[in-house]
């Protein structure tokens, strides 16, 4: 692209042509105040905050939606500009009731910084949504309509997921957004409505007033596990880069909870990994048409709900956690001779949809759930900080033993085409007997909504499919709808860049931001000796001990799926 | 008359949109017909959508065979055109029919404007685009301008009812530099009038028999985001969207007409950008409490004119401002 020269304040700087003047600014390290702009959404410029003159035009800009332009000199601090931003500023923070302990953005709110730099009068105006109502989307997600000041990010970023829950209605004058009352369309929980949201007005349900509650019961032996995507963000809380790895740090963190053991989910994912190559090499080597990931949970019930008759082609192998927790409660409950009920497993994920996930009736056990209670990356460091626990510099400490140690396998599900790698070299071994002489799969790596690649395992070409985004999987459904072998295997994974941009991780959550978090988790998977989930010593003695027939099997790593009527009611 | 005739005859006519912007109609032709693409758009506005504005009305009820017929030299002169009459409900109750059988076999679709978006906003050439287009009706962010870069992406060229009304006169020679006035309130002759466009507001008032015997104001250019004149400044041209509306100050509440204002520019607007849907709803506040504080309205005001992002907010300020300073003072 074409290289043209701008002038911001004065300095030249070099932006290129068709980039916006913030985006030619952010680069060159300028800064201008945004509030409704999100880098993975189309400038809607409705806030109005990033106002700039251009030398030579009328009026004030949007630098989030006004294209650079060859030698155009732009103000962005005039008294004017500043002045305008200001009211602008009072009238957003009018239509929003503060809400700041208990919001998602209480350590970085963007709002409340620019109030201050700006010497805002806050109580200029009475707040317009004092009365407005809160809304509940299923176990997982609050919407509360006082915080929102109508920027419809959530509205675009669901619409892009091909969800559609929520629209914007016409009530009293003003254009709202409310869930959807179309019984043709349900909420699948991904929480990218909250990740996008500039104000907290969305929040997982019990975020933050519930994060004592899982630990109170102290007749309950406790075991904490976490999601392989955790490791690589919980870290920004705390002031740490994006993508700097903390798996020990949170593993001592999570001991200083009081909890009785903490195990990682990776180990779980190793599992996962078995059983779906075991589906994998049926499809592959049986020509047996496309198998579709099911670790998702959000995925799940995009299928369930909007395409059942893709139901029979999901891997009815269980997600991680489910599996782990279910072996912490008959495997590992029967070695320590501890009586399951009296076990509580409480998993820490990136994700506001296994909060939904674990209220699944179809996962119980024997009648008890394999997790009892789900909370996010942002819910445990919140409580971290709460009880002082300063995950930046404590002491590191391993996981406990016999389900703390993963395969570098494992640990990449927590990205975008990481669930497809590790089954695809497991499958590879366990159709030729043979490992992959290269176990790095890198085109199925990487953040586009679709990528696409083919590999070779004796002879049989397998076509895979990695996608991120529900709303990206139509187009590939459509295909196999047509064709219902055009690909072997399908991952999806409703949330941007996979689980480590999910609706329960740390935020702001911007595409470079989770090209960091993923970039960790590949480089931990190349750091280690163990990379494929057969050859881990945990996953073969649990085979040899524990899961070594069939029913077993099914009862601990299979489930099933349902045809779905809408289930969130309003 | 060879079609390539028409652009320098609507140039030279010095014909101007008659939506409210006045952009010179032989330029706008002359940038859709030269624009470069495969396919290109016409639109008739007939989303006539402001109170007390009825001259499209009385247009599509006495000529509709005069617009249909402009629409159609846009179809000749712009190469790879069809066109969209874009349509209020009411309208379109009284006038479709009529309207499909003059148009039969011309590449010509009636589109109704959709009534769940913003009522007003609708009638804005890009948000005219969007909802063609199947989406919201909310303003574009421009450039791209609809000449370039317009419905479905390709070259567009969209203009008012009368503008094409007077797109057949000139063609047949028989333009005489007239408008349309809408002319409402408190008069003893409301209706349309077609009448010179150099008149003064008071000529016009005169000619049509409408010049007030008592202490009156003026609204021209809309029941909604008009300005307020007094006897005394209508010593000349109307230069945006021919309508006059009349009020008798002694019987007129300012408040109450403040509050039909609000009320019609809240309901009109799509609500996407801050400014335009906070700040007018604080302005209501105070019309609601009788009470216009100055320090917050000049504030309100400056973000509307300055920071909207469409000319429906920059331009909501006019009514208020001229009403405050010349009635309410």
């Amino acid at each position: 692209m074409k290289t043209i020269q701008i002038t911001i304040e004065g300095k030249k700087i070099k932006a290129r042509e068709g980039q916006t003047i913030l985006e030619a600014a952010r680069e060159n390290k300028i800064e201008i105040p945004t509030l409704c702009f999100h880098p993975d959404l189309e400038a809607k410029a409705g806030c109005r905050l990033c106002l700039v003159e251009i030398k030579g035009k009328k009026g004030m800009h949007t630098a989030c939606s006004t294209k650079s332009e060859k030698g155009m000199e732009i103000i962005i601090d005039s008294p004017k500009i500043k002045k305008a931003r200001k009211i602008n500023l009072e009238l957003i923070f009018a239509q929003h009731r503060e809400e700041c302990d208990d919001c998602v953005w209480r350590d970085n709110c963007r709002l409340l910084k620019l109030a201050k730099e700006y010497g805002l009068n806050i109580a200029r105006f009475s707040d317009r949504k004092n009365n407005f109502p809160c809304h509940q989307f299923g176990p997982s997600i609050v919407f509360d309509t006082s915080k929102c000041i109508d920027c419809r990010n959530c509205v675009e970023v669901c619409r892009k997921q091909g969800v559609n829950f929520l629209d914007i209605e016409e009530k009293n004058s003003f254009f709202e957004i409310f869930p959807t009352k179309d019984k043709k369309r349900d909420c699948i929980y991904c929480g990218q409505c909250l990740a996008h949201c500039p104000v907290g007005a969305f929040e997982s349900v019990g975020e933050y007033e519930d994060i004592e509650k899982p630990f109170e019961d102290k007749s309950k032996v406790i075991v904490v596990q976490f999601a392989p995507a955790i490791r690589t963000s919980i870290g920004e809380e705390f002031g740490m880069k994006p993508g700097e790895v903390v798996t020990d740090k949170l593993v001592a963190a999570i001991r200083k909870l009081g909890v009785d053991k903490v195990f990682d989910v990776s180990v779980g994912a190793d599992f996962t990994t078995m059983e779906e190559a075991k589906e994998l090499m049926e499809k592959i080597t049986k020509g047996k048409g496309a198998c579709l990931s099911s670790c998702c949970p959000s995925w799940v019930k995009f299928v369930e709900f909007n395409y059942p008759e893709f139901i029979s082609c999901l891997a009815t192998t269980r997600s991680p956690h489910i599996i782990l927790g279910a072996l912490i409660k008959t495997y590992w409950a029967q070695k320590e001779k501890i009586d399951p009920k009296k076990i509580k497993v409480i998993s820490i994920m990136p994700c506001t949809s296994k909060k939904y996930e674990v209220e699944r009736d179809e996962l119980k056990i024997e009648g008890t759930k394999p997790v009892d209670y789900v909370m996010t990356t942002r819910e445990l460091a919140r409580l971290f900080k709460k009880r002082n626990i300063d995950l930046k510099n404590i002491k590191p400490e391993p996981a406990d033993n016999p389900l703390g140690i993963p395969s570098g396998a494992g640990v990449i599900y927590g990205a975008t085409g990481g669930v497809a790698e590790s089954a695809l070299r497991t499958a590879y071994y366990m159709i030729t007997g043979k490992n992959l002489k290269n176990v790095n799969l890198k085109n199925v790596r990487g953040m586009e909504g679709i990528k696409k690649a083919e590999i070779n395992i004796k002879g049989l070409r397998a076509k895979i499919a990695v996608i991120t985004g529900t709303g990206n999987a139509e187009n590939i459904l459509k295909e196999l709808k047509k064709n219902p072998k055009a690909y072997a295997a399908v991952e999806v994974m409703a949330c941007p860049g996979g689980c480590i941009g999910g609706g329960g991780q740390p935020l702001p959550s911007t595409p470079e931001i989770r090209r960091q978090r993923a970039e960790a988790l590949y480089q931990i998977d190349a750091k280690k000796k163990l990379r494929l989930a057969h050859e881990s010593p945990i996953v073969k003695k649990i085979y040899k001990e524990f899961l070594n027939n069939e029913k077993i099997i099914h009862t601990i790593c299979h489930t099933k799926y349902f045809k779905k009527s809408r289930e969130v009611k309003i | 008359m060879p079609y390539q005739d028409i652009i320098s005859k609507l140039k030279k006519s010095g014909l101007k949109g008659r939506s409210g912007s006045s952009f010179p109609t032989g330029l706008k032709w002359e940038s859709v017909k030269n624009a470069k693409a495969k396919k290109k758009y016409i639109i008739c506005n007939a989303a006539e959508g402001e109170p007390e504005v009825f001259k499209d009305d009385f247009i599509l009820k006495n000529y509709p065979e005069k617009v249909v017929e402009g629409i159609k030299i846009a179809l000749k002169t712009i190469d790879n055109s069809s066109a969209y009459i874009y349509i209020n409900k009411n309208y379109f109750k009284k006038y479709g029919q009529k309207l499909k059988k003059i148009i039969r076999k011309l590449p010509i679709e009636i589109f109704q404007k959709k009534t769940e978006f913003g009522a007003y906003i609708g009638g804005e050439e890009t948000s005219i685009i969007e909802s063609i287009e199947g989406k919201r009706a909310e303003p574009r962010q421009k450039p791209p301008h609809p000449t370039q870069n317009g419905l479905f992406g390709f070259p567009t060229l969209v203009n008012n009812v009368e503008t094409f009304y007077y797109v057949s006169k000139i063609t047949e020679g028989k333009y005489e530099n007239t408008r349309f006035y809408s002319i409402s309130g408190e008069v003893n002759n409301k209706g349309v009038f077609e009448l010179s466009e150099d008149l003064t507001v008071k000529e016009v008032l005169e000619q049509t028999e409408n010049w007030p015997e008592f202490d009156f104001f003026a609204q021209i250019g809309g029941g909604g985001e008009g300005e307020i004149f007094l006897p005394q400044e209508l010593d000349k041209p109307i230069q945006y969207l021919a309508s006059i509306i009349i009020f008798d100050k002694k019987k007129t509440d300012p408040y109450g007409l403040m509050g039909k204002w609000v009320d019609f520019l809240m309901k009109g607007n799509c609500d996407n950008c801050a400014p335009c849907r906070e700040g007018l709803y604080r302005i209501k506040e105070m019309i609601d409490k009788k009470k216009m504080e100055k320090e917050t309205l000049d504030d309100l005001f400056l973000v509307l004119e300055e920071t909207s992002f469409c000319p429906l907010g920059k331009g909501s300020t006019i009514p208020f401002k001229s009403l405050i300073d010349k009635i309410l003072k």
